[in-house]
C-alpha cells in the first residue's frame, strides 16, 4: 500500500493560560471536521487534546506561564496527528505518570486519568520528555471510511 | 460562556439537593465550580447530593476529578451523593475510571427549575 501523504497541516502558539484548553480542543475540532468525523470521533479528539494541554498547563509549567505549541496534520489515509509541545519542567518517569490514577498534584482533585483517556480516545499515544526541557505528547487517531472532502 | 461564569441552577426537594450543571467542564471551570457546589451544600446541608450532568456539553478529567472530590466532600459530611443523567461520552469516561464502583449514576428525569 502506498505511503499516506500529507494533505492538510497547521500549528498554532498560545500561552499556558486555562482558558486556552477550550481554544486549544475548539481548534482541533474545527481542524478535524474536514476530514468528515462522527460526532464521537469529534468527541475523542476534544477530550484527548484537551487532555494534553490541560498537562502542559499544570505540569509542564505549574505556576508561570509558558508558550504551548500545538501541530495538527492531515494524511491521505485519514489520520489526524495532534502533537502538544511544552517547554516546562518535563516528566522524570513517563512510563509511572501514564498510569491509570497517578498524579503529583492530588490536592487539587487531578484524576490522575489523563493519559488514560488519551490512550482509550486515540489509536496511539507517545509521550517524549527530557527533565528542564519540557514535554512532547504525540497523539493519532484514523477516522472512519468515509472520503475526504475536496 | 464557561460553566463558572454563569449562575449554578439548583433545587432543594425535601431533604434532597440537585444541582445542574451545565457547559464545559475542563481544569478551567472545575476549580470555581467547586467553590459554588460546595458553597451551596453548606448553606443547604441537604441529606443528599445530586449533580444531574444532563446539560454538561464537555467534558474531561477534570471533571472526573470535580466530581470524585464533591463524593469525597459528601462522604466526608455524611451527605449521600449521586449523579444523575450523564451524556454517553461521559458515561465513557465515567467508565474509564471505574467511578460506577464508588458513586451511584442514575438516569431519571429530574425536574428542572
Amino acid at each position: 500500500m502506498a505511503k499516506p501523504e500529507p494533505v492538510n497541516q497547521m500549528k498554532c502558539t498560545f500561552p499556558s493560560c486555562s482558558v486556552n484548553e477550550a481554544l486549544a480542543r475548539s481548534v482541533a475540532a474545527s481542524f478535524a471536521a474536514q476530514l468528515n468525523p462522527t460526532c464521537e470521533e469529534v468527541s475523542d479528539i476534544k477530550c484527548a487534546v484537551s487532555e494534553a494541554v490541560t498537562n502542559a498547563i499544570v505540569h509542564g509549567y505549574r505556576d508561570s506561564i509558558g508558550e504551548i505549541v500545538m501541530v495538527l496534520k492531515l494524511e491521505s489515509d485519514r489520520t489526524f496527528t495532534a502533537e502538544i509541545r511544552d517547554r516546562g519542567v518535563g516528566i522524570p518517569n513517563v512510563e509511572e505518570a501514564m498510569r491509570p490514577l497517578f498524579t503529583t498534584d492530588p490536592e487539587n482533585e487531578r484524576s490522575g486519568m489523563g493519559f488514560t483517556i488519551i490512550e482509550n480516545f486515540m489509536d496511539s499515544l507517545r509521550v517524549v520528555s527530557s527533565p528542564g526541557k519540557g514535554t512532547r505528547v504525540i497523539m493519532k487517531k484514523k477516522l472512519s471510511m468515509l472520503p475526504l472532502r475536496k | 460562556m464557561t460553566t463558572a461564569e454563569k449562575t449554578l441552577k439548583s433545587a432543594m426537594k425535601g431533604r434532597t439537593l440537585i444541582i445542574w450543571l451545565d457547559g464545559d467542564i475542563d481544569h478551567h471551570s472545575a476549580r470555581e465550580l467547586r467553590s459554588r457546589i460546595d458553597t451551596k451544600v453548606f448553606i443547604q446541608r441537604p441529606d443528599e447530593l445530586i449533580l444531574d450532568l444532563s446539560r454538561v456539553c464537555f467534558m474531561d478529567s477534570s471533571g472526573l476529578g470535580l466530581i470524585l472530590g464533591r463524593y469525597a466532600k459528601a462522604a466526608e459530611l455524611g451527605i449521600r451523593f449521586k449523579v444523575a443523567n450523564p451524556t454517553p461520552e461521559i458515561s465513557r469516561i465515567l467508565d474509564l475510571a471505574g467511578t460506577q464502583r464508588l458513586i451511584k449514576i442514575e438516569n431519571a428525569s429530574l425536574r428542572t427549575v
